[in-house]
Formats: structure tokens, sequence, C-alpha cells
């Protein structure tokens, strides 16, 4: 065992690369949200050793016991060198935990932070002097982030003070991003695809005087304006946090309704009333959408824009397919394979759909 | 049992790198900082807190600034420059400092590529003292290495008689070997060192590494190889001179001979560089792809702070281990802008050629010509990209 350990041991370091030597350097990273910035600071806990002492027992050999034990001079040092002030206002800042982290030329001691501004941050001020006075060639390399827009700033003592104007993200292209999200959404998710192909395959079979495109046009559109106003109403109630539903309820009904979607065209369940179980099961599928966008992590200031945007994507998805569907499916309305297609393809979604419902509601891997 | 097992742990960590993370235990070692009871350290704590009761002691100042910046050499670790400047921080932006520290200050400018402004603080403090002999030699030596060969030569010339003759001759030998003058500058610096022998060592170190050097750009690798030898054997932890010898046994193919070289040495860059190296002429392709991901970590560290001292070597890392020859010749081109050694040549060819380049190749080819620089690889490279292969 010793052996095995031992081999195990110059395998692993001889594969390690020595810290490099480099000159001093520190990781500040800040978050602002509102009139709160959170930080994380790493500091080389080598530079720490020669500023303030670090290795108790002098043998070179830094413990985390010996460095904990220092956590709160190294937070008193550390926070005394940095100035964060807000529109004019210097923030209050409060030191949190400490971990460790690596950098390229060793171990670092990761101090987490907060700091409180008077007021919502626009414009942050920083000053640093960390290590200015023992190494005026260390550098401090800021990470600002804010609404998912990240600037960044070197500071050392010739610009020891610096003012950082928030980049405000551009609206536009936010609202882009959700619209692509939402379409991409629909383009990944299968069980969506499949509900609604069983939906519009009855579409081109209607009964004369509606049997021809028109008449076709006319009964999608109900179903697809029912279902996604359905599906905005939910989704919207979901990402505000006004409503929530446990996500395996909401992914089991959603393999349900395509069961139900597909068998309906065999069995005709819903007879003229296919808009309304398009509005019912939209219900559904809208808190299926709004599990996404909820992780896709909502921002703060733009809540509005994001879920219109995501909202419009997810139809402009839906809107390809049926573009795409319609008039292929109304050539096809007379043959015997688009009759085929209507029986046999919706047992098959109806089958792939009930496997999706058990391994939903039992939580069981079956395919 | 238990140390072991904490170092494993250790290892572990480090090798994740990825987020903040608390370690496993109280007793595991993080970091490895200078031992306090070391009696050098002790020292220069001592230094360090006499600086600071009297920050103003210019004799001490400048004591702990030459003795960090005499570290931060020979441990090949910049921190300690940092160091040295922060001791002469009463005098550091003062424009016209003493004499002493402006010849500091010229120093650690020019170990920062900072070439102009070092310059400025040489010219100040020769036209004040011009028989400062050291301030001949750091002029010399930064004039050589931007490639003003004149104004090099003539710094060497003010050098005579300020100091000893060894001294001289390696200055002047290794101009006179960028200018057309090969073979003689070997043969009289070679002559001046065998009639020396009781220099002391640093200078026969210096002189048989530029005398190793001046052997291998003519070719002769015997030559080249035995005096590496000799200044390893009275420095062998030099990191400049082993960087050199690497160089020669790569262009040898003998990578299992760098690799023994350079055991130990992968914190310096530039001697990482040349391990990596090594591991892909040898065919080890593993051990290289990590070598190379640490590389480029550490390349992006710098790149993150904005340094730019090493663009000869990154230039080199694109274009042999990453095989990207347009970010090598890029790179190349920008480090031609700040030094013209041999070496900055050797990369920039070789960057074009690979690149297919010819146009970008021209003024370093017009420089090869114009100052007669005899160096067989540059020649070959030259000759490819004349022929357009």
């Amino acid at each position: 065992m010793m052996r095995r350990l031992v081999f195990v041991l110059l395998l692993c370091c001889a594969a390690l690369p020595a810290q490099a030597h480099k000159p001093s350097d520190s990781y500040l990273s800040l978050d602002v949200q509102d009139q709160r910035i959170s930080g994380q600071w790493d500091i080389a806990l080598r530079d720490l050793d020669y500023a303030i002492g670090l290795d108790q027992d002098g043998d070179g050999q830094l413990t985390w016991d010996e460095i904990r034990a220092r956590h709160a001079a190294i937070a008193a040092y550390a926070l005394e060198h940095l100035r964060i002030a807000a529109d004019g206002a210097a923030c209050r800042i409060t030191p949190g935990a400490q971990m460790i982290d690596h950098h390229t030329d060793g171990a670092y001691t990761a101090l987490r932070f907060d700091a409180m501004c008077a007021a919502p941050v626009t414009m942050v001020e920083i000053g640093y002097r960390l290590f200015a006075d023992l190494d005026p060639q260390h550098k401090g390399l800021l990470r600002l982030t804010h609404s998912g827009v990240t600037s960044t700033a070197i500071f050392d003592p010739a610009h020891a003070q610096q003012r950082l104007s928030l980049a405000t993200p551009d609206k536009l292209q936010q609202f882009a991003a959700y619209v692509k999200d939402g379409v991409w959404h629909i383009w990944i998710g299968y069980d969506h695809i499949l509900f609604l192909l069983s939906l519009l395959l009855p579409a081109v079979l209607l009964a004369a005087p509606a049997n021809n495109l028109r008449g076709a046009f006319i009964d999608v559109l109900k179903v697809v304006t029912a279902f996604t106003l359905a599906h905005s109403l939910t989704l919207s109630l979901a990402s505000l946090s006004l409503v929530s539903l446990p996500s395996r309820l909401v992914e089991s009904a959603i393999a349900a309704s395509v069961v139900l979607a597909a068998v309906n065209n065999i069995y005709p369940l819903f007879r003229g009333r296919r808009p309304w179980a398009a509005f019912g099961f939209g219900l559904i599928h809208g808190f299926g959408f709004a599990s996404v966008l909820i992780d896709l992590g909502l921002p703060q200031g733009a809540l509005l824009s994001s879920l219109l945007g995501f909202n419009l994507g997810v139809e402009i998805g839906q809107l390809c397919i049926v573009a795409a569907f319609l008039p292929l499916a109304y050539v096809l309305r007379t043959t015997r394979f688009y009759r085929g297609l209507l029986t046999a393809g919706s047992s098959l979604i109806a089958l792939v759909a009930v496997i999706w419902f058990a391994e939903r509601a039992f939580d069981m891997q079956i395919y | 049992m238990h140390k072991l097992i904490f170092a494993l742990a250790c290892c572990i960590a480090a090798l994740a790198q990825a987020a903040p993370y608390i370690p496993a235990s109280g007793g595991q070692v993080v970091e490895t900082v200078p031992r306090r009871g070391d009696p050098l350290q002790q020292e220069l704590r001592r230094l360090r807190s006499q600086l600071k009761a009297t920050p103003n002691n210019l004799a001490l100042a400048t004591t702990a600034a030459r003795r960090f910046i005499a570290l931060g050499r020979s441990e090949t670790d910049p921190r300690y420059l940092g160091y040295a400047q922060a001791a002469l921080a009463p005098w550091w932006t003062q424009a016209t400092p003493p004499a002493e520290v402006r010849l500091l200050r010229a120093t650690l400018l020019q170990s920062t590529h900072h070439f102009a402004p070092a310059l400025a603080d040489l010219k100040a403090v020769l036209a004040a003292d011009p028989r400062n002999a050291q301030a001949w030699l750091t002029q010399a030596t930064v004039q050589s290495v931007q490639g003003d060969y004149t104004a090099a030569t003539a710094s060497c010339a003010r050098v005579s008689g300020l100091s000893v003759e060894l001294v001289t001759i390696s200055c002047i030998a290794n101009i006179g070997a960028m200018t057309g003058k090969a073979e003689r500058s070997e043969q009289l610096l070679d002559l001046t060192l065998t009639r020396n022998a009781n220099a002391p060592v640093e200078l026969k170190v210096w002189a048989l590494t530029l005398l190793a050097e001046m052997a291998q750009r003519r070719g002769d690798g015997a030559a080249a190889e035995a005096r590496f030898h000799l200044a390893l054997e009275l420095d062998p932890r030099d990191s400049y001179l082993q960087g050199a010898y690497a160089d020669l046994l790569l262009e040898q193919s003998r990578s299992a001979d760098v690799l023994t070289l350079l055991r130990g040495q992968d914190r310096i860059d530039a001697l990482l560089l040349r391990r990596a190296l090594a591991l892909q002429q040898s065919g080890q392709r593993n051990a290289m792809q990590a070598d190379v991901k640490e590389l480029a970590a550490r390349f992006d560290a710098a790149a993150q702070r904005g340094d730019t001292v090493h663009q000869r070597e990154q230039a080199r890392f694109e274009l042999l281990l990453r095989g990207d020859a347009v970010s090598a010749l890029a790179l190349a081109r920008k480090n031609w802008a700040v030094q013209k050694e041999t070496a900055d040549i050797r990369i920039y060819l070789q960057a074009a050629l690979q690149a297919r380049d010819a146009g970008a190749a021209k003024p370093v080819m017009e420089w090869v010509a114009a100052h007669g620089t005899e160096d067989v690889v540059a020649a070959r490279l030259v000759r490819r990209i004349q022929a357009g292969i």
C-alpha cells in the first residue's frame, strides 16, 4: 500500500509543474447588484507572508491551520488597502469567508467580502493600495461584473485610483438573446415538437366546406393561438415566481399531454374542441418553458423584456414548424401515406410519450 | 505516512485548480515560503526593518536594493525586483535622484524592457560621473540588446581603463561578434579569458557563456558544448546559461540531456519552454501537453497584467509547441521592435518562413545583411526564405 501510494504521489507530482516565478498580482472580482457589491479577492499567500507573516513556526511550510489562524489579520490588512466608493460615497466593506485558490505562481487566499453602498451603484470608484509600499511592481487585476457584463482594469501605484462606470447591457442585444433562447428551446424540445405535430396532423383533414388551405390555416391558427395564449400566461406567472409547480409534475403532465394529443388523432377525444384542448395543454407547457427561462437566470432590471423575448422566440420556433408542416401536409392530405401517418405516426408519438411519462412520473430510466 | 497523505492531497488540490476550496485538514501544507531561519532571509529581514525605521537612509536603501536585485537574478524571481524598487521608493519618482539610485533604477527599468527611460537614467549618471564603469557596462548591454552597435561599442570602449581587462574585452567581443567580426572577437575573448584565469567566477561564467554562444553561432557544436560545460561547472544554477545550453542540446536533438539539465527548473518560464520542446522532441506527448498547458496559463497571466517581457519565448511557444505560425510571427514582430539579439532574429525568421510570409521577413533579412550577422541558423533560414521554401 505504502509503495503504491508513493508511486501515485510521484506520478501526480511529476505531472505537476512547479509554481512559476512571476511578478506579484492579486485578482479582484466584484459583482454589482443594485447597492450591494459582492467581492472575491485572491491574494498570494507568499505576498501575505512577506507583508504580515503567516508562517508561525518559520519552517517555510504554510499549513492550512497557520493560514486560518491569520484570517482576521489577512482580511484587516487587505481591506485596509482597498476603498470602494459608489457615486461619491464610500461603501461599507465587511469581510466574509476565506478559502484557498491556485494561480500559476502558487496558492492564494480567496477572501470573500461584501460592500454595501448608500444607493444603487452606477459608478464605482476604487482605491487600490495593496502592497504598494512593499512591492511597487505588484498589480491588482480587477474583474467587474454587472448584469452579466464584464469589465476589467489593472491597478498599480501609478493607477491606484480608478473610476469605472457600470457597463449597462445592450438592451436590444439582450432581448435578441432571449428570442434566440426561445427558438432554441423549441428546436431542442422534442416533446413540444411532437405535441405540436400531433395537434397539427388533423388540421388539413377538415370536412367540407372548410376542406381547403384557408380552412386548414384558420384551424391551425386557432390551435396555435390558443396554445400560445395559455403558455404565455403560465410562463409569465411562473417566471415572476407568482405560481410554482414541482418540475416532476410539470414534466410528467407535458408527456401526458403529448399522449392525449396523439391518441386524439386515432380516437377523437376532443372532437371540435382542439383549440380548447390546446389552451389547456398550453397552460402546462408554459410551466415547462418557465423552468428553462429561470435556469437561464433572469436579469432583475429587464424581467419583462426577457419574458417577452423568450415568448417571442418560442412563438417563432412554433411558426417555423407550422410553416414547414402545413403546406406539405396539405399537399399530401389525400394520400394513403398521410392517412397512415395520421394513425401509425400518432401511435408512435403516443408510445414515445408514454415512455416519457413513465420515466418522468416514476423517475426511472427506460430508454 | 500522514505527511505523505497531506502531500498527496495537496497535489490533487493543486491539480484541480478549479474553484476556491477549503483544505481537507489543518495540517495540510498549502504553500511553501522562504524559511525564516535561513541566514539570507534573516539578513533581508534585518535590512527591511532598518529601512522601515529610516526609509530615507540612502546607503541602506541602495544596499538593500542591490541585495534584492542580486537575489532576483540568482533566483530568476521578479518579485525581488519589486522589493528592490520598494527600497528605493523615496527617490523612485524623482526627476534627478542621487546617482547610485539612478543606476539601480536603470537596472530595474531595463529588466522590464523599459529601455528608453533606463538609457535616460544611465546617460544622466554618466554625464555627472564619466568614470562609472558599471553605468557604461549597463548602457552597453542595453544598447546592444536594442541593436545600437555603434553606441554599444563606444560604451564598451569607455569601460576600458575603468574596469578589469576581462570585463572590457567581454563587452567589446560581444558587440564584435554581432557586427561581422565573429572570428576575431571569439579569439580575442578566448585569449583574454586564458590570461585572466584568476578573474572572479561570475566574470568567467559570463565570458564562457559568450564564447559558447559564439561557437554555436558559427556551427561548432563541440566547442560550444565544451565551454558550456566549463561555465556550468562554475555556476550550475545560472538560468540564462542553462537556457542557452539547452538550446544547443535541442539543436543537436539531445532531448534526454535537456531533461536532465533542466530537472527541477520548471519555475522559470524560459526553462519550462525548453523542457516542453525536449519532451516534444522525444515524443512524450502527454508530459509535453501538461507543460504546454502550464506555459499557456503563465503567458495568459502575464498578458493579464500587461507584461510583454516574454514575447520572444511566447513566439517560440506559439510556433513550435502550438504550431501557430501567424500568432508566432505577430509576437516575433512585436518583440523585434524592442530587442534585436540573435535569438530574436532566429525566431522572427523561423516564424516568417513557417507562415510563408517572405515580406514580413524582409526587415530582419535586411538587418542581417547590413550588420553582417554571423549565425548559421539565421543564414540557413534566410536562404530558405529567399528560395521560397
